[in-house]
């Protein structure tokens, strides 16, 4: 009945008709973040700048906490200057050195870029089908526990041990998520506090497992596992680099994640009960059941990511806490690909070449492996905050391509 | 007291919504904005209570140009604006409301709440506006409501009202209080504009109907020597045909049975009460009632998206009370939602994956595992060329088209079977009128070639045209069953809960 603009929220308004530039509509945070159907151009462009911006701020750091630069300030500021700059050049270009620089630098961003990308397609999964999994790390816990229960107790050939182990970790997986996405369904409880308590269980269910006779190492009475029989372990790529056949099962869960949401007729129940539940429920789909199949598929790939913890590194054994921070990262990564699968799979790259390039910055430049956690965390403010970044770069609105400008100055 | 816009244009990013604008208004006039969803009104308006700034233009009030940063320079300049959904507060009283953003406070900062009582008295006994000032928002009937929206503008003197489509949330009754209100204003001196797409309250309230299209002023007129048809014209572009063309109706065999049907609503309040009615193949049936009194449950409940507490509905005989959404959907029931954008479409998918959004999971859009996306862009080729969906293409965002031709997406999609029973709710919300002809066509059309055909609409004018029977809602119940010949005044009776008997004593 009314053109929308007339008021800050219209119900029935005609949204077409009227674009409003002024109002940033906050409610819908989530999905600019996610970037859930948003268009390439966009889909690109923040991100990349997200990026620049936090290696411009990084560097600032990277400057401020220079306490051999700083000193000379007072005495030869030109010195000062270029010394810093120095630092910032020489930090970064360990960076590069150490992710992309060499053979071992590459396949070691492969190796670190494997769980990072399986944890964020499992988010990403959930982001369009509308639901926030924060339980990855869990889901990571209890499928690596079932992927390396597998792996230790099944004796088979290579050939079938490996996948089968695999298997084990995705219904393991599946099952930790599927029951928040249970809990959603039966019970409409929100499956952010429902995922984030579930990794606590997970992650204590673990340690106490453990310690039992069905997991614990022979001999130990810490939290250790025993170790994965050699057939399950996942064969190494090439010989004496660290990157394993994980990465392409990794690759190949990039192509079914992109497969299942724009190809297969229950990928766009997901998707459509994402952007709208109630048009999706109107269209005679089964809200209840699709929360329940997200959330199973989400830790399905979370599973995987938990395997690859336990099967595709040293010790082959699951220990406590196992899973590390990447499914917690995975979240950063998912936004950062802006949920889709391809963008998942380059994020995931990137924050792979950091982990493993910081270790070389930390060596060579000095510069604390921390950086690179600060600089992960800048692009995901960044990239949760896109209307900073547009103003940042003076971006009048990214949506509108053609009059998109952007400024190669930082802020001029 | 003048107000002159002159010269307004307002460029966003694509759209040009307002064009070289110019509107005068004095004290003691009523003017009328009259355009289609989408001719920039809303936007212009917004410009005048500093919401947007125009990208050229100015704005003068008695002579003195003003630039308004913001609402509150506006409102300082004596600018009231009541928007079509208010923007009150439920759970605070009225003199509350009226004080927020401007509270009255004594030494200390205490709320003075007496003298913001004191001023809501003053405002209604003087403008004839009776409210009392301790009645808690949300117990309020929604024409009462619009009152304390309007008290809350002139306890802030202004001078200038501007009301956003005011009627549209009014049961007739409430529209004859609106208009008396209008005029103690009016000869009050303050100068009004009112914000509508209706032609016949323009022509009765107005004393000036200004006209726009696509964001430009196309034309100025006085109501005297003006008819609806000349102003549709104007409003449209071109000829419109404002009756909707149909023969009488054949009813055949009953389609659809609703006995004693009983539902609650989300807080489990009963908001259909005991209701029995049929559909006839071959007829439309109206539902008219104000909003909110049971006629979206009946719908969600007949189409399966909410489940009933007692009664029966039955399809051709079959029971389908407890049938899901789907099921239903598969006995070629269409249904258009009452909300397009909330759940008739998903907004931010394209075209062709709107057009499939019921029908996806079966041949030949899907083998049950993949999609065939060909099937898919094939039959949405077919359906937008067929039922006149204006779009660049069919792989843009649904969101990006006019609500017009959103609604014609879910039309398309609906009726692009062989229907047996169709059920419409707000069939013409808020969309153009070339669109409502060309919807209300479709709709006659299913009727005519044999499809039982339900039509719920808050626009008594709409349940007018288009039925062949009409059933009045009132608080869950029927209040009232009319043939298409009733006058308007007996469904607005009915409307109000008021029985016939009644009536006639």
């Amino acid at each position: 009945m009314t053109e929308s603009g007339s008021t800050p929220k219209p119900d029935n308004a005609d949204k077409s008709s009227q674009p409003d530039p002024d109002q940033p509509n906050s409610e819908d945070f989530l999905k600019n973040a996610t970037g859930v159907g948003s268009s390439l151009r966009q889909a690109l462009l923040i991100p990349a700048l997200a990026l620049l911006s936090a290696l411009v701020i990084g560097a600032l750091i990277i400057a401020v906490t220079d306490v051999d630069s700083l000193k000379l300030w007072s005495s030869d500021p030109g010195e000062a200057f270029s010394s810093t700059l120095r630092g910032i050049g020489n930090a970064y270009k360990a960076l590069f050195v150490g992710s992309l620089g060499s053979r071992r630098a590459i396949t070691e961003t492969l190796f670190a870029a494997t769980p990072l990308i399986l944890a964020g397609l499992a988010v990403a999964v959930g982001f369009q089908a509308g639901l926030f999994n924060i339980g990855a790390n869990g889901q990571m816990h209890i499928g690596g526990l079932v992927g390396l229960w597998v792996g230790f107790s099944v004796s088979a050939p290579t050939i079938i041990h490996i996948p089968l182990a695999i298997l084990g970790a995705i219904v393991g997986g599946a099952l930790w998520g599927g029951l928040a996405g249970l809990l959603k369904a039966r019970t409409g409880a929100h499956e952010v506090i429902t995922t984030i308590m579930l990794n606590f269980i997970a992650l204590f269910m673990v340690d106490y497992l453990l310690t039992g006779t069905l997991f614990q190492a022979q001999g130990r009475n810490d939290p250790i596992s025993k170790r994965a029989d050699t057939t399950a372990q996942f064969p190494t790529l090439f010989d004496n680099y660290r990157v394993h056949i994980g990465f392409l099962v990794a690759l190949a869960a990039v192509w079914f994640v992109w497969w299942l949401m724009y190809r297969s007729t229950i990928g766009f129940e997901f998707r459509a009960v994402g952007a709208n539940p109630d048009g999706g429920k109107y269209a005679g789909m089964n809200v209840a059941w699709v929360y329940v199949a997200v959330m199973a598929v989400s830790g399905s790939l979370a599973g995987l990511a938990g395997a690859n913890q336990v099967l595709g590194l040293e010790p082959y054994r699951a220990f406590s806490g196992f899973a590390g921070d990447t499914g917690f990262d995975a979240i950063a990564l998912a936004l950062l690909g802006r949920s889709h699968p391809v963008g998942v799979l380059f994020a995931g790259l990137l924050f792979g070449g950091l982990r493993a390039g910081g270790l070389q910055m930390q060596g060579t430049a000095g510069i604390p492996v921390d950086l690179v956690l600060v600089l992960q965390a800048l692009i995901i403010v960044f990239i949760a905050a896109p209307e900073l970044v547009k103003a940042i770069f003076r971006i009048k609105s990214v949506d509108d391509g053609a009059k998109s400008t952007v400024s190669t100055g930082w802020g001029s | 007291m003048e107000l002159a816009l002159s010269g307004i244009t307002k460029q966003f990013p694509g759209v040009l919504a307002n064009d070289d604008v110019n509107l005068e208004v004095s004290g003691g006039e009523i003017l009328a904005l009259l355009g289609e969803n989408g001719a920039g009104k809303s936007t212009l308006m917004n410009i005048l209570y500093g919401l947007y700034t125009p990208t050229a233009g100015e704005i003068r009030i008695d002579g003195t140009a003003r630039q308004f940063d913001g609402p509150g320079d506006a409102i300082e300049a004596g600018i009231g604006m009541v928007h079509q959904h208010f923007m009150l507060v439920p759970v605070f009283t009225v003199a509350e409301n009226v004080m927020l953003g401007n509270e009255p406070t004594k030494r200390f900062g205490w709320l003075d709440l007496q003298r913001a009582r004191k001023t809501v008295r003053e405002i209604s006994s003087r403008y004839n506006l009776d409210v009392d000032p301790d009645a808690i928002i949300e117990d309020l009937p929604v024409g009462l409501q619009q009152r304390v929206e309007i008290i809350k503008v002139l306890a802030r003197q202004a001078n200038v009202l501007v009301f956003d489509e005011p009627t549209s949330v009014l049961t007739p009754t409430e529209v004859v209080g609106f208009v008396e209100i209008m005029n103690g204003l009016k000869a009050d001196g303050k100068a009004i504009i009112f914000i509508s797409h209706k032609l016949t309250e323009s022509l009765e309230l107005a004393d000036r109907i200004v006209i726009m299209r696509r964001g430009r002023t196309v034309a100025e007129v006085t109501p005297a020597n003006m008819d609806e048809e000349k102003l549709a014209e104007l409003m449209v572009g071109r000829p419109v045909d404002l009756v909707v063309n149909k023969t009488p109706a054949k009813p055949g065999e009953v389609v659809l049975s609703v006995e004693n049907l009983v539902v609650l609503d989300d807080r489990d309040k009963r908001m259909v009460d005991g209701v029995s009615f049929e559909v006839a193949a071959g007829e439309i049936v109206g539902i008219a009632g104000v909003q909110g009194n049971g006629q979206t449950e009946i719908v969600e409940a007949i189409t399966g998206l909410r489940p009933s507490l007692g009664g029966y509905v039955k399809l051709k005989g079959e029971d389908i009370t407890t049938a899901s959404a789907r099921s239903i959907h598969k006995r070629n029931v269409a249904h258009v939602p009452e909300d397009r954008q909330r759940s008739g479409l998903v907004l931010p998918f394209s075209v062709t994956e709107n057009i499939v959004l019921d029908s996806y999971y079966e041949e030949p859009i899907s083998n049950g595992v993949r999609m065939d996306w060909p099937a898919a862009q094939e039959q949405a080729t077919r359906l937008v060329e067929q039922y006149d969906v204006r779009t660049p293409g069919i792989d843009v965002a649904v969101s990006t088209l006019s609500g017009g031709n959103q609604q014609k997406v879910i039309v398309a999609r609906e009726f692009d079977r062989d229907v047996t029973f169709v059920v419409a709710s707000q069939p013409t919300r808020g969309i153009d009128v070339g669109s409502i002809e060309y919807i209300h066509s479709q709709i006659v059309g299913e009727r005519d070639q044999g499809a039982a055909v339900l039509i719920v609409s808050s626009e008594l004018e709409e349940i007018m045209a288009l039925s062949d029977r009409i059933i009045v809602m009132f608080e869950g119940r029927i209040a009232g069953e009319f043939d298409s010949s009733a006058t308007r005044t007996e469904i607005g009776l009915a409307m109000l809960g008021s029985r016939p008997e009644e009536i006639t004593s």
